[in-house]
């Protein structure tokens, strides 16, 4: 951890999570097609355990659903997440366990894309995009 | 023989030479034996030995003369019970005098007195004497481990055996063992030190000048700071030391003032377990304690609680602290009350109150909920006690209450409203005293009944649980009240429509019904009658949308819970029964669903009700001739007109009739049993409907003639079977030689599948329960030759029927393992190959083993004895797995799947035991394209693969080949079952598994794209699983 000792955020504002997927009767259908969707996405994704804290994602509310962004027939997913405080370090560490969780979750014909939340901070995200890439994964 | 001091120096050495003197012929390697033997025998006495002794004893070297004596201590040991009391004398005249000799002597010298206080022939005077020369001559604490435990062991020797001598020492004893454990530091000897302490203090021993010091020398432990290294050989555990040591320090009123000081003090520490300790320690001394012990600390104490309660972090405290007050006021409460003292349980209060009522009424009731706790603490305790609090506490809440606006404040406000209510205690002698809360008792139930009324759901499942806490205050409420409650609970069952609020007004009118019936008989019940009829009639009028069917199903399960009483129970199945006739004319729509749910209302009713000869007779009398007479004419009308189909007639709602009927039979009285299956047999063989209400029957009923076209009738069949197989063992089922007959006639031969599968299982249900016999060897013969025959007729018509009818005769048979099953049974395995019959086969064993909820189980009284699951797949694997290796090709299947309902119904701990036998078939099972083989298959190996033994773990190879195959399957059922074996896999021991992850990671990326979304879930989770194998907290990517 950066701060040794010291965490950056100590005392997060804690958010509900929401509870399971409701099962419907399509689910149980063996001819329907699910397509995959941004709740599905977000079911992957929000039960990230925070780098700092023994929280969730979800309940920090550093992903949101309406956040996720799915196109299935285009292949492509777009997360965007928010950093519990503007100049958090741990972005980046949020950043890569969304991308990694999602990499090994989705079939392979997805592009992924997970970014800080545009309009907050630009810069970070060049940041997470160059960290994501310099790694092997 | 001379033998100089050092030859005498080897041990070995030392002993030969102790025999030989004593002219015995001595092994080196055998002198153990020959010691112990010697003296039992009485071929030398302990003179002898201790003159052979002689020389190492009076040896100028103290270590030889310690070699001595730990050999005389070493033979004391093993023969102490033999030595007569002259001996004794003798010995513990030497002994006591060797304590004075050089240190290396004391520990053998401890070890034979500790053996000499075991002696049955000690003679009196000697305990005193020891102990006097022991706490003279010995500093225990310079002593090492072992003899410490040895001095306490001997003291609890003597406390046991000679109490009375002791108590003669005086206060000397306790001055001595106060020194002798003063710094002792080890756990296992302060375990033995606690012991004689508390033995000090229960057996009332007097104490003299020393208490202090005796509190000092204990209570310097407190609290107890000890964690047992790990793998401690010892067992001493933080727990039994805590324990001990609170025997010791809470034993006697005179450490009082000691020991409060102390635990105000170790309050303030800021170790958690501390103070757990001072509070678990404070509630337990202060049991004993009395006011004066008290008084002078009760300001402090009060202090520490109150800022433990206010600041904690932790429940376990909280909890804690408060018992720990409950305790204090009890203690308090115990006081006898004169004129002339002052009153100290309301001194106390009035200091509590005064600490604690202001935050009652702040107007963020920040600190609200633990000032209640510590008021309800309080109160608990006494009866005076709750007086004084109420009086105090609720007639301020209750007005604050009533000035607020928030709802959530209003709802705290309730809450804690409800905890005083429950916590108030009640009096010993309830006739002469008032009860605690008479005198707010009116102005609480105009609380609870305005929260009732209002719209906030929250508000109105606090007061649901005010109003039941009230209730349980026996005599309390008064009539008019309760009857007003009962109206609100009724309004609220009518009308709301949020799920918690009415749950829990169901709740609270159940436990008040169980008080209070009459007042649901005159009120509630009539309410929901009104409704359950005004709604429907409303139906066809324009009021269609505001018709709820939930209103109507939540007043049928009401009406099922409220009658728990026999005399409610009169009056709420008659509305029930209601329901259903208007169900079955069709004039008010009650669709299929209400029958159904109002004849599991009954069902209930049937289970609840409380058994007197009351609802037995109201059973017998009324409600089962009504539904049988319904569900008669229900079958008749399918018969004459074609117009309209009566939902009575539908198998769902007979099935739930069947339950009415079974529950209802299986707990009657022997003599109603009796009469109840008397005219039920009379009913289906003669036709006879004379019981019957509405008397608008035709007399010639058959209703177990094979009519072929009247399925309606042929079906009632089943009610039959609820009634008969129910009944208690002791009860004769009449005419049973031709009742056998006519349903075997009937199960073999009708073509209505309900039809002849009940009257199978009634069939059964009789024949497990016939006494063993004659009787029911015939019956069998009969039946058995007539299943064959019918069986091996292969262009027979109704091989079905005959295979469905020996199915259930055979699960009748196993359940009371009768000898003839097993031709049954393997009649079935003999099946199994069969062209028609086979794959039915293969499912019926899923039948055999499990429990059916109507017919054939212990609710029914039927003979069920225990493990005949385990027995019947003891006897059989063999049998199935030999079957299966003769089986043609495409025959196998129907084994697999036979064994996979076998193994999938056995207890878990049977099948892991088992499994290893059967594991290569089960393997091959899962080749098999069969998806419901594959599915039993895969359901009976997840748990063991969770708990893999270790024949899998060889297999894994096989296991891993045949399940990743599966997760492409064409089913989803499969998939997801394969996913989740797949899953479990990655449990196994690491070094196994690794070798497959990449393997199975890439085989699992298909299932991610699965077009189920169910099925992406699974293999997400596996997948993701798998990944984190071999990486220790999934750091390597």
């Amino acid at each position: 951890m950066s701060g040794g000792t010291q965490l950056e955020n100590a005392n997060p504002v804690i958010f509900e999570r929401s509870g399971e997927r409701l099962l419907t009767a399509a689910d149980e259908d063996e001819d329907v097609h699910d397509p995959i969707d941004d709740r599905e996405i977000f079911d992957l994704i929000r039960s990230i355990n925070d780098p700092e804290h023994p929280l969730s994602l979800e309940e920090l509310n550093v992903v949101e659903q309406f956040r996720v962004k799915v196109n299935d027939t285009d292949s492509n997913v777009d997360v965007e997440f928010t950093p519990t405080i503007p100049h958090c370090s741990m972005a980046t560490l949020i950043g890569l366990s969304i991308k990694v969780k999602l990499l090994r979750s989705l079939p392979d014909r997805f592009k992924l894309t997970s970014t800080f939340w545009k309009t907050l901070l630009p810069i970070y995200n060049a940041f997470l995009q160059c960290m994501i890439l310099l790694l092997p994964i | 023989m001379l033998l100089t001091e050092e030859l005498l120096a080897t041990e070995e050495f030392f002993f030969c030479f102790v025999f030989l003197r004593l002219r015995i012929r001595v092994r080196v390697d055998g002198f153990m034996w020959i010691r112990i033997k010697g003296l039992k025998n009485g071929e030398f006495t302990v003179q002898q030995l201790v003159e052979a002794l002689g020389l190492s004893l009076t040896s100028t070297q103290p270590q030889t003369r310690a070699r001595g004596v730990k050999l005389l201590s070493e033979v004391l040991q093993e023969c102490y019970g033999d030595l007569t009391e002259k001996e004794v004398e003798v010995l513990i005249a030497f002994y006591e005098n060797r304590l004075k000799d050089h240190h290396v002597t004391t520990p053998p010298v401890l070890q034979g007195l500790r053996t000499l206080t075991q002696c049955p022939t000690l003679p009196s005077g000697s305990a005193v004497s020891i102990l006097k020369s022991l706490f003279q001559d010995v500093h225990v604490q310079s002593l090492l481990l072992p003899d410490r435990a040895c001095v306490y062991k001997m003291l609890i020797n003597i406390m046991d055996t000679r109490e009375a001598e002791l108590k003669g020492l005086g206060a000397d004893f306790v001055f001595g063992f106060v020194q002798s454990m003063d710094g002792e530091r080890d756990p296992r000897n302060l375990l033995l030190a606690f012991q004689i302490a508390r033995k000090i203090i229960h057996r009332g021993y007097n104490l003299g000048k020393f208490t202090e010091e005796l509190f000092e020398v204990t209570s310097c432990y407190f609290p107890i700071d000890f964690t047992p290294p790990p793998n401690d050989p010892h067992g001493i555990t933080r727990e039994e030391l805590i324990k001990e040591l609170r025997h010791v320090l809470t034993g006697t009123p005179k450490f009082a003032e000691f020991l409060l000081p102390l635990i105000i003090e170790k309050l303030d520490s800021d170790v958690q377990s501390a103070k757990l300790d001072s509070l678990q320690t404070l509630a337990a001394c202060v049991a004993l304690y009395e006011h004066k012990d008290l008084a002078e600390f009760l300001e402090g104490l009060w202090a520490s609680l109150r800022r433990e309660v206010f600041q904690t972090s932790s429940e376990k405290i909280e909890s804690a602290g408060l018992a720990a007050l409950t305790a204090i006021t009890c203690c308090l409460s115990r006081k006898v009350l004169n004129s002339d003292s002052e009153d100290a349980l309301s001194a106390f209060l009035d200091m509590v109150l005064k600490d604690c009522k202001h935050h009652l009424s702040e107007p963020d009731l920040k600190l609200v909920w633990p000032s209640a706790k510590l008021l309800q603490a309080a109160c608990r305790a006494s009866n005076r006690a709750s007086h004084i609090v109420t009086a105090a506490v609720m007639p301020a809440l209750i007005e604050q209450y009533n000035s607020r606006n928030q709802c959530s404040h209003r709802r705290t406000l309730l809450e804690v409203i409800q905890r005083f209510i429950q916590s108030v205690k009640g009096s010993e002698s309830p006739e002469n005293e008032e009860q605690v809360l008479s005198g707010i008792c009116p102005s609480l139930c105009c609380v609870t009944f305005a929260a009732l009324s209002e719209t906030n759901s929250s508000l109105q499942v606090t007061a649901t649980s005010v109003l039941s806490s009230l209730t349980k205050q026996t005599g309390l409420l008064s009539n008019s009240q309760i009857e007003l409650a009962v109206d609100h609970l009724a309004r609220l069952v009518l009308s709301d429509e949020d799920d918690a609020v009415s749950l829990a007004v169901v709740a609270c009118a159940g436990g008040l019904a169980e008080l209070h019936p009459t007042v649901f008989i005159t009120n509630m019940i009539p309410r929901i009658k009104r409704v359950i009829f005004s709604e429907s009639m409303k139906q066809d009028g324009e009021s269609m949308q505001n018709t709820q069917p939930a209103v109507r199903q939540r007043c049928l399960s009401v009406l099922a819970v409220v009658s728990t009483k026999p005399c409610v129970a009169q009056e709420s199945t008659p509305v029930l029964l209601e329901v259903l006739n208007a169900a079955h004319s069709g004039e008010v729509g009650f669709s299929l669903e209400e029958a159904v749910l109002a004849c599991h209302s009954l069902k209930r009713i049937a289970e609840r009700v409380e058994d007197t000869k009351d609802s037995g007779r109201c059973f017998h009398d009324i409600i089962i001739p009504q539904l049988l007479s319904l569900a008669l004419q229900a079958a008749l009308q399918g018969e004459n007109s074609s117009t309209r189909h009566s939902p009575l007639a539908e198998e769902a709602f007979l099935s739930t009739m069947v339950a009415v009927i079974s529950t209802a039979c299986s707990r009657l009285q022997s003599k109603l049993a009796g009469q109840t299956a008397e005219r039920f047999v009379s009913l289906f063989l003669d036709g006879d409907v004379s019981f019957l209400p509405g008397n608008s029957f035709p007399s010639h009923i058959k209703l177990l003639a094979n009519q072929q076209d009247s399925w309606k009738q042929s079906q009632m069949v089943c009610l039959l079977m609820g009634c008969v197989c129910s009944l208690p063992r002791t009860v004769m089922v009449p005419q049973m030689e031709r009742l056998l007959s006519e349903l075997e006639e009937m199960s073999c031969t009708c073509s209505h599948p309900m039809s002849y599968t009940s009257a199978a299982k009634c069939f059964a249900g009789l024949v497990n329960k016939i006494p063993q016999g004659d009787f029911l060897d015939s019956v069998l013969q009969k039946t058995m030759t007539r299943i064959l025959c019918e069986l091996n007729l292969a262009a027979s018509r109704v091989r079905t029927q005959a295979y469905t009818f020996m199915i259930w005769v055979a699960k009748a048979l196993l359940l009371r393992y009768h000898p003839t099953c097993t031709t049954l049974t393997d009649k079935m395995f003999s099946l199994l190959d069969d062209a028609d019959l086979g794959p039915v086969v293969a499912d019926g064993f899923s039948l055999l083993m499990s429990d059916s909820a109507d017919v054939l189980s212990r609710g029914c009284h039927a003979d069920v004895r225990i493990m005949y699951r385990q027995r019947f797949f003891s006897e059989n694997s063999t049998k199935l797995v030999q079957g299966f290796n003769v089986a043609p090709q495409e025959k196998k299947p129907n084994y697999l799947k036979a064994l996979s309902n076998i193994v999938n119904k056995l207890p878990k701990q049977v099948q892991v035991t088992e499994l290893p036998a059967l594991l290569s078939l089960l393997l091959e099972a899962l080749t098999y394209p069969d998806q419901s083989v594959q599915l039993s298959t895969l359901s009976c190996l997840e748990p063991v693969i969770a708990d893999p033994p270790p024949a899998l773990i060889q297999q894994l190879e096989a296991l891993v080949g045949r399940l990743l195959p599966l997760t492409s399957a064409p089913t989803m059922k499969v998939k997801i079952a394969s996913l989740r074996c797949i899953y479990a896999l990655s449990r196994f021991p690491e070094h196994e598994v690794l070798p497959f992850r990449a393997r199975v990671l890439h085989a699992l990326a298909t299932p991610l794209g699965d077009k189920k979304r169910l099925v992406r879930r699974e293999a997400v989770q596996a997948r993701g699983e798998w990944f984190l194998l071999g990486s220790p907290g999934g750091s390597s990517l």
